[in-house]
């Protein structure tokens, strides 16, 4: 990452419901848990939030429901006003901006997918695709060029003059997905977009996603509730509960050093090998004998279970996928993490 | 689960400590033992207690009167509605011209009748199919044929002008109520009044501000209309997703895209049930709307049925029927009427196949009407009329009924109607306002109470206490009759899906029916007279509760019944201890439908008979008194309101109590 200006950066942010919130907001103590705030008949949905999200970067913000997932999601794009803190859109105070900044900002940079498709049902897929473009004033023409091109993009082409009612809910997420990626956003936010859809088409949406994602390589926020998913698709992984971000980091972060307790049982259940990958495990390059063959940093423990039994080297060297040298892996931290240490065992 | 507890363990407290609604009660039952008590020995009660007292009835009418003269006269506003009105005129007079060739600009009328049944037919050819598109057609085909040509067109001419206003405007009110909540806190009063205020007393305030003839009947149509339009554009602009908002504004859409472009659209289903509602009303409105002059099947079949014609009366009974039918049906099927799309490289000619249809259809019909004058008009001796034969057989049915239809009549008005009527003015005032502050207290405590206390304190400030009362004794007889009959039927009805399905088909479409319809039959049995009005106020109001009871009963969720079932229920004991207490809550909706139908039917009714309200409505709409007028329509209101508050708030709470939807 060359650019190190985050795209989004938010420092301490907090969203309240109740009867006043703005004074409410001068008055609290920036520590206060959910249930003190509550207490005094405030709703804390986003409570002291900070978060940098970098070009090209995509933070998954994960959470039970309540959580304030969605609500922090709709703070970025501000669908939703925030009661405090600041947050900058490339280096702009987005709550500073007017009505008309606003909608031009939604117009050129920002993109997002709902949980339940938001389609208007009376337009046709391609005049759906089109809404964002008719709205900027484009010429309707170059406005259904575009829209025929974003349908190439999520493989919908024969569907143009279908109406969302005629499709399945895997297709009719594909046109919200495209509808948001019609302006060309810099920014790209998907609120649990595959959560009301079954499980095998979720699984198939997780896939072209990210193929859509390395053609494309947005900056994106992306909720979800469902862990795996997260796993799969994040950068890095931001987990919510009670309206604060109890963590954010890769997901190999996370699951070997859980900062809270509620990670910790959050990560309980969950195969550590297989998320783990051999650079998240590697320790730093010191004097150790690092010669011999390498492994590739960014396979799973897992993955490398065989190669990790049957190799008697008590150091590993990894590298990355140019094959550079990252690090070294210490084959009985490995072999721990794969089938639990002696203490584990015999707990 | 809580209410209960909670009322259980304060039992005793309240016991030992007087309540409100105990208070009322005993009060109530005391007058009524000491008014007994003195009649058997002779005497009666003091006046101040057994009727309103004088103080407390004040000249409302006169009041209203004055204000009505202070902002028509004074205030300019005559001229204003004036205005308004040649607006309106002006339309009227283009669709008077086009479907029944009134010499006004643009002068091209009349459309010959065949382009307009083509055009009816190719309407519901192209909603729902050919079974509707013969429906629609052949309705008009009917009409030409029965010589009914120039009345129908007189009612539809208004129809056509007055459903589109009143929908433009009550699609704007609604948008303004959803955008200012200020403006919804002022409207939701008045659109609950409007609810219940009888037809006749809208016309009042037309008559004085308008005058009479299809204008006024025009925008007395319009009035009446527009309430229900703003509630469904109002219920819909709530109902869109607050995602597809969302989805709006991160596409960039200014204030007024995302109202036109976002919400407007997204409401469309709630938007045309609203028009559904609009053109219904439009309809029973128009042909009420003969008592101040309009035109059209409305006058034709009040002049009928008063001169006792029932043959003739009957087919344009018929017409109304058809018209109503069709229209409902029409508009109901442009609500459901979802988008469908067409394969990619669809020639223009078959993406359109319908408009070319009907345009080739119409050219057909131009033609055959230029060189055949048959198909351009019916006269009215050439019409084809079958009133003759139909009066034959009635007299015939007639003849063979009369019998036990005049000893229907002879035995409910000597043993039931007559003594209920004396009974009911014999009742205190006070104890009625108190017991009906009882009934509010038992249902929702001290608000209800209140409630009630207000609206029939002030019906008894009104000074028309005893009219009122009248009114309130037809109308609770015409219930517990529509109950007897509409009950046992909704639960016959509900015991098999095929036959529940086809009865509720029925209700639906007796419901689209305007009400007058509803006084030819029972002319024809009993005459003109109170038990007439009663037949008439049974008929219309038995439907609502047939149809709420077969709907609560096939609402009992499956799980239950199955769970008695298992339990070893019979039939019988499932329907007593399983379906007939869940199906309550909707079963009292039905009952509220039934005691509006029956007020309003019993305010239309008044001119065949009965000396309550909608007698004395009847008279000040003759004499143009606004203030009398709208004093009575309130009178109506105010009971139709409170009993639809006690009802709605039962209901709600008792559905709420056993968990169900």
């Amino acid at each position: 990452m060359t650019n190190n200006t985050p795209v989004i950066s938010c420092k301490n942010i907090w969203k309240l419901y109740g009867a006043n919130p703005e004074s409410y907001m001068k008055t609290v103590n920036p520590n206060a848990s959910f249930e003190e705030i509550r207490a005094d008949g405030y709703i804390s949905a986003v409570r002291n939030v900070s978060l940098e999200i970098q070009k090209g970067e995509m933070l998954v913000i994960m959470g039970l429901s309540g959580s304030g997932k969605s609500t922090l999601v709709r703070c970025l794009s501000r669908l939703v006003d925030i009661t405090g803190g600041e947050i900058l859109v490339e280096g702009e105070n987005l709550s500073e901006m007017n009505e008309k900044e606003l909608i031009e900002l939604r117009r050129n940079k920002m993109g997002m997918v709902f949980q339940n498709f938001a389609l208007l049902p009376h337009r046709t897929v391609l005049d759906n695709i089109a809404f964002p473009l008719e709205m900027r004033g484009q010429d309707r023409h170059e406005c259904r060029e575009r829209a025929m091109e974003v349908i190439k993009l999520v493989d919908l082409q024969g569907r143009e003059d279908y109406f969302p009612r005629e499709l399945s809910g895997g297709q009719q997420q594909r046109v919200g997905i495209a509808r948001s990626l019609a302006i060309e956003p810099d920014i790209w936010f998907l609120d649990e977009p595959f959560s009301a859809l079954d499980p095998l088409i979720r699984r198939e949406m997780q896939d072209e996603f990210l193929r859509l994602q390395e053609m494309l390589g947005k900056t994106i926020v992306f909720i979800t509730h469902d862990f795996d998913e997260a796993l799969r698709l994040a950068d890095r992984i931001a987990i919510m509960k009670d309206g604060v971000v109890e963590q954010c980091d890769t997901a190999d972060k996370i699951v070997l050093n859980p900062a809270t307790d509620y990670i910790k049982k959050f990560i309980e259940d969950i195969e550590k090998s297989r998320i783990v990958h051999a650079r998240g495990l590697a320790d730093p390059i010191a004097d150790e004998d690092v010669s011999g063959e390498a492994i590739d940093g960014n396979a799973t423990i897992l993955e490398l279970s065989r190669q990790l039994v049957e190799d008697e080297r008590t150091n590993i060297p990894v590298v990355s996928g140019k094959g550079k040298l990252i690090g070294v892996l210490n084959r009985k931290k490995a072999l721990d993490l794969l089938f639990g240490s002696h203490n584990g065992a015999s707990k | 689960m809580n209410a209960f507890n909670l009322s259980s363990s304060n039992g005793l407290l309240v016991k030992k400590s007087f309540n409100l609604g105990t208070v009322l009660w005993m009060l109530a039952l005391a007058l009524v033992i000491l008014k007994f008590i003195s009649w058997t020995m002779g005497a009666g009660l003091p006046v101040w207690l057994s009727k309103p007292p004088n103080f407390l009835v004040w000249p409302f009418a006169d009041w209203i009167n004055a204000f009505f003269n202070f902002i028509s006269e004074d205030l300019g506003l005559k001229s204003l509605t004036r205005l308004f009105a040649s607006g309106v005129e002006w339309f009227l007079d283009i669709t008077a011209n086009l479907l029944y060739g009134k010499s006004r600009w643009p002068r091209i009328g009349p459309i010959p009748w065949t382009v307009i049944a083509v055009t009816a037919f190719m309407a519901g050819y192209a909603l729902r199919g050919w079974k509707l598109g013969i429906l629609a057609g052949g309705t008009f085909v009917w009409v030409a044929v029965m010589g009914q040509w120039k009345w129908t067109m007189e009612t539809m001419s208004v129809i056509v002008v007055a459903a589109p206003l009143a929908i433009v405007m009550g699609l704007l009110l609604g948008i303004l109520a959803w955008r200012y909540k200020n403006f919804e806190n002022i409207l939701s009063p008045i659109l609950n009044l409007a609810q219940t205020y009888p037809h006749f007393a809208y016309m009042v305030p037309v008559i004085v501000f308008i005058g009479v003839g299809p204008k006024a009947g025009a925008i007395v149509t319009i009035i009446f209309a527009v309430p229900p339009m703003v509630r469904m554009s109002l219920l819909g602009m709530k109902k869109v997703p607050k995602e597809v908002i969302e989805s709006g504004q991160m596409s960039g859409c200014t204030k007024r895209q995302l109202l036109w472009s976002v919400r407007v659209p997204t409401a469309r289903t709630e938007i045309l049930i609203g028009v559904n509602q609009v053109i219904m009303q439009c309809l029973a409105m128009v042909v009420l709307a003969s008592f101040i002059g309009m035109p059209g099947l409305g006058q034709k079949l009040l002049q009928l049925l008063q001169a006792l014609k029932i043959g003739r009366s009957f087919e344009i009974g018929v017409t109304i029927v058809l018209l109503a039918i069709t229209l409902d049906r029409c508009s109901k099927a442009w609500a459901e009427k979802q988008p469908e799309h067409f394969e990619r490289g669809t020639s223009w000619a078959v993406r359109n196949k319908m408009l070319l249809i009907w345009l080739g259809l119409m050219a057909v019909a131009f033609i055959l009407a230029y060189f055949i004058p048959i198909a351009h008009e019916i006269k009215r001796t050439q019409a084809f009329s079958i009133a003759k034969y139909l009066d034959d057989w009635l007299d015939l049915f007639v003849r063979f009924v009369q019998p036990a239809a005049d000893w229907l009549r002879a035995f409910l008005i000597v043993n039931i109607l007559i003594p209920l009527r004396e009974f009911y003015l014999w009742l205190p005032f006070w104890s009625v306002l108190a017991f009906f502050g009882f009934l509010g207290w038992r249902v929702g405590k001290l608000y209800s109470c209140l409630v009630c206390l207000a609206y029939v304190g002030l019906i008894g400030m009104s000074s028309w206490w005893d009219r009122s009362m009248i009114t309130a004794y037809t109308v609770s007889f015409s219930v517990f009759v529509c109950c007897l009959i509409g009950l046992p039927l909704g639960i016959w009805a509900s015991a098999n899906e095929k036959r529940a399905l086809k009865v509720l088909l029925i209700c639906d479409t007796a419901q689209t029916f305007p009400s007058f319809i509803y006084l030819i039959p029972v002319v024809m049995l009993f005459g003109v007279n109170d038990v007439a009005v009663i037949g008439a106020v049974v008929v219309s109001g038995m439907v609502p509760m047939a149809r709420y009871t077969i709907e609560g009963l096939r609402g009992v969720p499956t799980q239950m019944l199955e769970a008695g079932q298992m339990s070893g229920a019979t039939t019988m004991q499932s329907l007593w201890n399983i379906k007939l207490p869940l199906a309550v809550p909707t079963i009292m909706i039905g009952l509220n439908q039934t005691v509006m139908f029956s007020l309003f039917m019993m305010i239309i009714a008044a001119f065949i008979g009965t000396q309550g309200l909608g007698q004395e409505l009847q008279r000040s709409l003759s004499a143009a008194d606004v203030g009398k007028g709208t004093v009575l329509g309130l009178c109506v209101a105010f009971m139709g309101l409170m009993i639809d508050h006690m009802i709605t708030r039962w209901s709600k709470e008792r559905k709420a109590a056993l968990g169900v939807e």
